[in-house]
């Protein structure tokens, strides 16, 4: 009943092809971006903002950059924490050697750098599919996660392997750095988060996206169609790791402050994020979203159930997690292959039916 | 400084210098090399048997091993009470096999059979969060700290044409020749073999000709749990039980596509090459580089492989039909 | 098929195939098999199941490589297409087996066809306001003829996993009729359909012949079908031609009746 559609008529194709055609969806993101802009910033506190808010905003790019890549081509990498790790090299190596350089734009270059490396990785992509390309993908982290933890160059020869992000400001306020607040950071990311999510929806409701899906479904169908497979897989692997390097490098520089770079992006990172896009939604960019802020608060409300509420050692609490974990991503593959963003569809169906049966 | 004569020319100076040597860095890889291959083992036969491609194979090992020495050392389960009774090995082993049975029967049950039909993808990634409750399930039942695993194989060394050699690792070789050789019988000769390699081209089809699709799944898991209790106790003998185990599972992964996804010999020889080429690399080229070249030197083999020969040296080729 | 009167015969001929032969290891899926497709005729390609026509379709798409023979296609002739030309050059398909994108919705799915007419490049796309979305709406104005022309208009939106069977033979021919082809190759499109979905399918098919001159080549096993709407018809059998010819001539030769009630030969 609160949702229905009756009566919103679309006069023009660009209005039926809007990312939002329905003024109910309108309407609930303008109030979204009021919580985000307005409200939440009022009342959050700097562990808040730490812990959750710009966490989720950096996993949701990655998780969009992996989406690109696994959920509209098709293609499955479990090289997610490894280009990850170019993105915060890249970042941490540009911002020490161009001190003036302005920080949107080192992050703009290690999404870039990630990229390059991103495509060279997609080569292989040419002959070999499915799990065979998940092997390569392997391959890219094992390597690059070895490559800078043993090239001391990487780390800027520093002793102790880690990686540190300089002070950086914008607009005069600092955003990186042990100095910087919890608030100009997240709003910093948030800005930066809106603006490459609406960037992924426009590229895949447009023909680039459309050729991603079709290679995904059909590959030989889309072929014989006129798509050419390899390079719109290869456009795909270097999108996507434009992304995750660049959520790599908000990692760095913008949540963490200082990584330790063969620890902070191994292959557990990758499998996450892959968990954030199976839960969230294959195949959806509002679901990297959900998935990203699932996995993120999951443990974090687990624990203080757990261990805060129960009284449980934190060990076993990580083991009851790793058991949660598995479980749901059984339970979502069974049930709700399409994530939560499927299931949020769903409710939204129901809604237009509501309070009605049917 | 390394030059080109550093990488080149310098590392095979070394070997022909010290053959002994060489000959003991080959035998070591080839011990390591049936060890994945054991690993290996099982996933080539959930594969064949249901084109499902089993990431928690490891975990399976690692699970068995834990509970393995969880009964031997008498100790009841979650609680870590000790009861102060041991159970010799072979009864064990035997229990640990019924487990696995049990086991097999459960992730049939809840993971196989809602997702039959599914896409190869979303069955690999069920079993990935199979992996992830197996840990956390085999933590929780048994406790993380690393445990000693004695079953008795024999220890000790002795020498041979100059080089020293393990006789554990003489053991592990004909463990694996022996099961080698029954699976590969199993596969071959029975019927229930055949049933599993028709399942494996085609789920549906195999319903439709009546074979029953349950029961399959669980023979296969039960063998594949089998087959990873026995890694599960090599490994876990020679090294000891500990949540390692299950990252060997990744390194199998580059042991089938040099073997082949669906063949047995393929996942010898396939763990064979990996174990040598990785000690040979570390000990020879590892120092130019700082070491640890055994992280990532499988995969970057297993890729160069794919570039070239997909299948792998005995696995199907495959043909691609509109 | 006599060399002869070539100029007059090369404006008329679109698709020439001559002495292909198609194995796959021992199977010999096609062996020297020569037949011509004249531009804007129905040209039925029929025989018993097994007959090497749809592999005949894939070589002429440039999926399957023949071993021997070459295909003269708008005059020019290849030992081997590569798909991407074919398709490029206004050859266009369906398959046996519905190979629409099963993610997408009929909509999506329609405007894949267009994908080789859309000229929008990477940055544009990202950006969607400006040119990229104006070649948007001129691309779904095109694909919005296609979806009214096959009377499809209500399941546009609709992911087509969850259109019946006929439905998607249809969105599929609508795919394939958006790339707007010289040649329409059409791989049993009325498999699976009751009377009034052929009667349908017949119109589409007649209709895209009559107003664009569409040449179309098509595999079919309802010989009501084949009769009544193919101007000639070759008949294959174990990857041989046995028949080429009208439909009546076709009807009448007695190597094809063998065929098709199994007559050993």
């Amino acid at each position: 009943m609160i949702y229905r559609e009756a009566g919103q008529f679309k006069t023009s194709y660009p209005a039926d092809q809007a990312i939002f055609t329905l003024s109910q969806d309108r309407t609930f993101m303008w109030v979204l971006f009021a919580v985000l802009f307005i409200a939440l910033p009022m009342m959050a506190t700097e562990y808040i903002f730490q812990a959750i808010m710009i966490p989720v905003l950096m996993y949701s790019v990655a998780a969009l950059g992996l989406n690109l890549l696994t959920g509209y081509c098709g293609q499955l990498s479990l090289g997610t924490g490894g280009f990850m790790a170019v993105g915060a090299v890249a970042c941490f190596k540009l911002a020490t050697t161009f001190p003036d350089l302005n920080i949107v734009i080192v992050f703009i270059l290690s999404g870039v750098i990630t990229a390059a490396v991103g495509l060279l990785f997609g080569i292989p992509s040419l002959r070999i599919k499915g799990f065979y390309l998940a092997v390569a993908t392997l391959a890219a982290q094992f390597f690059l996660s070895w490559l800078f933890n043993k090239v001391a160059w990487f780390q800027n020869y520093a002793p102790s392997g880690t990686i540190t992000m300089p002070p950086r400001e914008i607009f005069g306020v600092l955003v990186t750095g042990a100095e910087s607040s919890g608030m100009a950071r997240y709003y910093f990311t948030l800005v930066i988060v809106v603006i490459l999510a609406f960037a992924a929806k426009n590229l895949v409701r447009g023909p680039v996206g459309r050729s991603w899906m079709a290679i995904r479904d059909m590959d030989i169908a889309a072929e014989l169609i006129g798509f050419k497979p390899f390079q719109t897989k290869l456009l795909a692997f270097t999108v996507s790791s434009f992304y995750v390097g660049f959520a790599g490098a908000l990692a760095f520089a913008i949540w963490l402050g200082a990584v330790e770079t063969a620890e902070a992006f191994d292959i557990n990172q990758s499998f996450q994020v892959l968990f954030m896009i199976i839960i969230g939604g294959l195949g959806s960019i509002s679901g990297s979203f959900m998935g990203a802020a699932f996995i993120v608060l999951l443990p974090i409300v687990l624990t203080n159930v757990m261990v805060g509420g129960l009284g449980m050692e934190a060990v076993t609490a990580k083991h009851i997690e790793f058991v949660l974990f598995g479980s749901l991503i059984i339970f979502f593959l069974i049930v709700e292959p399409l994530g939560l963003a499927r299931l949020w569809q769903i409710t939204k169906e129901k809604l237009r039916l509501w309070p009605f049966p049917h | 400084m390394t030059t080109l004569h550093d990488v080149f020319v310098l590392p095979f100076k070394d070997m022909a210098e010290a053959p002994e040597f060489f000959f003991e860095v080959v035998i070591g890889g080839l011990t390591s090399g049936v060890m994945y291959s054991l690993v290996a083992l099982g996933f080539v036969l959930i594969f064949k048997a249901s084109a499902v491609f089993n990431f928690a194979q490891g975990v399976l090992a690692l699970f068995a091993a834990l509970t393995l020495v969880g009964i031997m050392n008498g100790q009841v389960p979650i609680f870590l009470v000790d009861t102060g009774v041991t159970v010799p090995a072979w009864l064990a082993i035997i229990i640990t096999a019924g487990v696995m049975v049990l086991l097999a029967i459960a992730v049939e049950r809840v993971v196989l059979r809602p997702l039959v039909n599914q896409d190869p993808i979303i069955m690999f990634m069920s079993t990935i969060g199979l992996a992830f409750v197996l840990e956390g399930v085999g933590d929780i039942m048994w406790g993380s700290s690393v445990k000693a695993l004695d079953v008795g194989i024999p220890q000790g060394n002795f020498m041979w044409h100059g080089m020293q050699l393990q006789v554990f690792d003489m053991w592990a070789a004909g463990i694996a020749a022996v099961m080698v050789l029954a699976l590969a019988i199993f596969f071959q000769k029975t019927a229930i073999g055949r049933a599993l390699r028709a399942v494996a081209d085609d789920h549906q089809a195999a319903l439709s000709v009546g074979i029953p699709l349950k029961s399959i799944w669980i023979v296969v898991w039960s063998v594949a749990g089998l087959v990873a209790l026995v890694a599960g106790i090599m490994w876990g003998s020679k090294s000891g039980v500990q949540f390692s185990l299950s990252l060997i599972a990744l390194k199998a992964l580059p042991v089938l596509i040099l073997g082949g996804f669906t063949s047995v010999p393929g996942a010898i020889v396939g763990g064979l090459i990996i174990g040598v080429g990785e000690k040979v690399a570390e000990v020879y080229w590892g120092p130019l580089v700082n070491g640890a070249i055994e992280n990532w030197f499988a995969y970057v083999l297993a890729l160069i492989f794919l570039l070239f020969r997909p299948q792998g040296l005995f696995g199907d080729k495959i043909i691609e039909r509109v | 098929m006599t060399p002869s009167e070539p100029a007059e015969r090369d404006t008329d001929i679109i698709l020439e195939c001559r002495n292909i032969s198609l194995a796959f290891g021992a199977v010999k899926a096609i062996s020297d098999v020569s037949f011509d497709v004249k531009k804007g005729e129905v040209r039925a390609i029929i025989g018993p199941n097994g007959a090497g026509k749809t592999s005949m379709l894939n070589c002429i798409n440039g999926f399957y490589h023949p071993q021997q023979g070459e295909i003269a296609y708008k005059g020019k002739v290849r030992k081997q297409m590569r798909p991407y030309e074919a398709a490029a050059t206004g050859i266009a398909r369906t398959f046996q087996n519905v190979a629409l994108f099963k993610g997408m919705s009929t909509l999506d799915n329609i405007m894949t066809g267009r994908n080789l007419k859309t000229k929008t490049n990477f940055f544009e796309a990202l950006l969607y306001w400006g040119p990229a979305q104006k070649e948007e709406i001129r691309q779904r104005e095109f694909v919005e003829r296609v979806i009214t022309f096959l009377e499809i208009e209500a399941i546009r939106k609709e992911p087509v996993g969850r259109l019946p069977y006929g439905l998607q033979k249809r969105v599929e021919l609508g795919r394939a009729l958006a790339a707007e082809p010289e040649l329409l190759l059409l791989d049993e499109p009325m498999a699976g359909m009751n009377l009034e979905e052929k009667e349908d399918m017949c119109r589409f098919i007649l209709d895209v012949n009559d107003e664009f001159g569409t040449t179309i080549a098509l595999i079919e096993h309802d010989m009501g079908v084949v009769m009544d709407i193919s101007d000639r018809v070759v008949v294959l059998d174990h990857g041989i031609k046995i028949a080429d010819g009208t439909p009546d001539e076709v009807k009448a030769n007695q190597n094809v009746i063998d065929a098709y009630l199994g007559v050993a030969h």
